[in-house]
């Protein structure tokens, strides 16, 4: 039985379909990844699943539980972070996760643990305000976790992060399910979902279009691969007659050969002493995103 | 540490780690009482002129610091014929005649002077002790209704005190409650304690408490304040003023809570719970007596919670009134309370979009 089971769900805003049947199940352990643009309808799934809203129709169960109506015995066993950052104001990061610890009726001492395990070590005596979004999105990932629960709900923890910060972020989000913790996470972003997730649900306009393993969605996209070769080595016509190439263009980076046999082409390119400067960009979430709402990505 | 100290330490950290909060709730009210009470109050009140009739123990038995406080309440002549002093006092030159009758002590003086009556009464109270010897006026002539005698010429301060202070726990606890819905909301942060396994009972209570917590000390301060730099006397019933106080703050908590409610904005709550408080507060009396005004202001006025808060913490404070004259503004508070709490629970919505 997976941890989360949600079938058929449904939720209208007045007219607007913000949930449209939506189902899918999340295996113990597995790090799950919802992917959609702006209003996909993302953040009112997770609510409903943790049992914030009431769906229309269709039934969710986490950990076997029912979490509509407020249930007191599956809350202790989930975590959440919610999109916006919850926190009480004018306290320090460890006033913070004390709090919540006391709420989960833990000890303080676990609290100033994940303060470590986050790294704000240094930022226990700094109130949440003069956080930066980064450290902000840290504090509020550990005081989800201070109980140790079993599910783990995070909405766009990565939200508002320069890309260097989100970088820094991912080996925690990693971390999270090392000890057979259930993940779901939701994001705007392609390459987080590719690096985090165990399975992706690509969410647009209230509807799940696709639900696979990263890879597999990539694969099943059979999306060629990009070679670029520094300009002035080979030219169009040159490129184009080399075999599987489908296609060659020149761009600001140089010459763009087009294949679905990478290996091929390689191969010849290493032979002919080509390589200098090349680079290779194989098919990603954002060309699957692409294909399957057939509409350019728009964060 | 439980939830529920937890959550009470959280808001009262968040409380006292606000300069603007504090400053509205504590400093703010208290610049009012310095100004009324101690600039423009100077005008002392005159003595209550009391005749003793024959031998009154409770009176000639005084010493020390009570004597003192006595002889400053009141100036004292001796007759040996009461029909002549009850005859002076209806006449108004004397304002109290006491008599012993028995173990009885029985006050005569009128109500002409409703103030003088009022500390008359109240300071016999506060020096009697009621267990076994009961003190009791007899309205002369004049009816109890009359207003024709002001309370401000009662000193100012033992006048503003308990108005002032009705503002003030009016504002503290109306604002923070609307800043504390509202903020709450709108960070999610009520969504976030919905998800923890704490219940809703328990987070009102946290609030309710410090909410109460914050407004008892308002009252010390103010009546400490009060004592010690402005002469302020409380009269025998004073304690009455602690139930009072605690259900007239869950009344304005439920005004903020409204506003709360309504108000898309923190900033608006709070704004909006200032712009029914401080109105209300002019018609309340807190500033400013009621008496002369009116009457259709009077009518009002009574429809305000803060006034039946200021008249009973007046009744209690100063007015020398026994501890039951809080019994009527308890039940209308409580009253207001729980119907504006059902009005904010309807209004309340998750989303303020
Ligand atoms: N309380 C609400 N009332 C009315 N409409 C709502 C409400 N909450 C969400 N919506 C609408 O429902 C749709 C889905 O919203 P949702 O917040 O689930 O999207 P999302 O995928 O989380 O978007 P984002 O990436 O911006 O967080 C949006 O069009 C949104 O405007
Ligand atoms: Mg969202």
């Amino acid at each position: 039985m997976g941890a989360i089971e949600v079938v058929d769900l449904a939720k209208a805003y007045g007219e607007l379909r913000a949930v449209d049947g939506v189902g899918f199940e999340v295996a113990e352990g597995e790090f799950f990844g919802i992917l959609g643009p702006n209003g996909a309808g993302k953040t009112t799934t997770l609510e409903i699943i943790e049992g914030l809203r009431r769906p229309d129709a269709g039934s969710v169960t986490v950990l076997g539980e029912r979490p509509w109506p407020r249930n007191p015995a599956l809350l202790p066993r989930m975590g959440v972070q919610l999109q916006a950052s919850s926190f009480f104001e004018r306290l320090t990061a460890r006033e913070q996760i004390h709090t919540f610890a006391a709420l989960y009726g833990v000890r303080p001492a676990r609290g100033d643990d994940w303060l470590e395990h986050v790294g704000l070590v240094d930022k226990v005596d700094t109130r949440v305000a003069d956080l930066s979004g980064g450290q902000m999105q840290r504090l509020s990932i550990a005081c989800a976790l201070v109980h140790d629960p079993e599910v783990v709900f995070l909405d766009e923890p990565t939200a508002a992060l320069d890309p260097q910060a989100r970088r820094n972020l991912w080996d925690l989000l990693s971390s999270l399910n090392d000890s057979g913790r259930t993940v779901v996470l939701t994001t705007h972003h392609m390459d987080e979902a590719e690096v985090l997730c165990d399975r992706v649900a690509i969410m647009d306009r209230g509807r799940v279009l696709q639900l696979d393993t990263p890879r597999r969605l990539i694969r099943s996209l059979d999306a060629p691969t990009r070679i670029t070769v520094a300009a002035g080595q080979l030219d169009q016509g040159q490129a184009e007659a080399l075999p599987g190439v489908e296609r060659a263009h020149a761009d600001a980076d140089g010459l763009v050969l087009t294949t679905r046999e990478p290996a091929v082409v390689l191969a010849r390119l290493a032979g002919d002493g080509h390589l200098d400067g090349i680079a290779v960009a194989a098919g990603t979430l954002e060309d699957v995103f692409l294909a399957v709402t057939g509409r350019e990505y728009r964060p | 540490m439980s939830a529920y100290v937890a959550l009470s330490l959280a808001i009262i950290k968040g409380f006292l780690r606000d300069r603007a909060s504090v400053f509205f709730a504590l400093v703010f009210p208290l610049m009012f009482l310095v100004l009324f009470g101690g600039v423009m109050g100077d005008r002392a009140q005159s003595k209550v002129h009391l005749i003793e009739v024959g031998e009154v123990g409770l009176v000639d038995d005084l010493t020390g610091g009570a004597r003192e406080a006595f002889e400053e309440t009141f100036e004292i002549d001796r007759s040996p014929d009461l029909a002549a002093a009850v005859a002076a006092v209806r006449k108004g030159d004397a304002d109290v005649a006491i008599e012993m009758r028995g173990d009885t002590l029985v006050a005569h003086y009128t109500q002409t002077d409703q103030v003088k009556a009022g500390i008359t009464q109240g300071t016999l109270r506060a020096f009697v002790d009621g267990s076994n010897v009961a003190a009791s006026g007899r309205p002369a002539t004049y009816s109890f209704a009359s207003e024709a005698v002001e309370d401000d010429s009662l000193r100012t301060i033992q006048f503003v005190t308990p108005g002032l202070l009705g503002w003030a726990i009016a504002m503290s606890a109306s604002f923070g409650a609307a800043a504390t819905l509202n903020g709450w909301r709108s960070s999610k942060l009520l969504r976030r304690l919905q998800l923890s396994p704490v219940p809703t009972t328990t987070v009102v209570a946290a609030r309710v408490s410090v909410t109460v917590a914050i407004a008892f000390v308002q009252t010390l301060i103010f009546v400490g304040l009060g004592v010690a730099a402005f002469g302020l006397r409380l009269t025998g019933a004073w304690p009455a003023a602690v139930p009072l106080l605690l259900v007239g703050t869950l009344c304005f908590m439920s005004i903020g809570l409204l506003a709360g409610a309504v108000a898309r904005t923190t900033e608006g709550a709070v704004n909006m719970a200032n712009f029914i408080v401080l109105p209300m507060s002019f018609l309340s009396g807190s500033f400013f007596s009621l008496e002369g005004t009116p009457a259709w202001l009077q009518a009002v006025s009574w429809a305000m919670p803060l006034r039946w808060l200021n008249e009973g913490m007046l009744d209690v404070m100063v007015r020398g009134e026994p501890a039951a004259a809080i019994l009527l503004p308890l039940g209308v508070l409580a009253a207001f309370a729980v119907a504006i709490t059902l009005l904010a629970a309807r209004l309340f919505q998750w989303e303020t979009t």
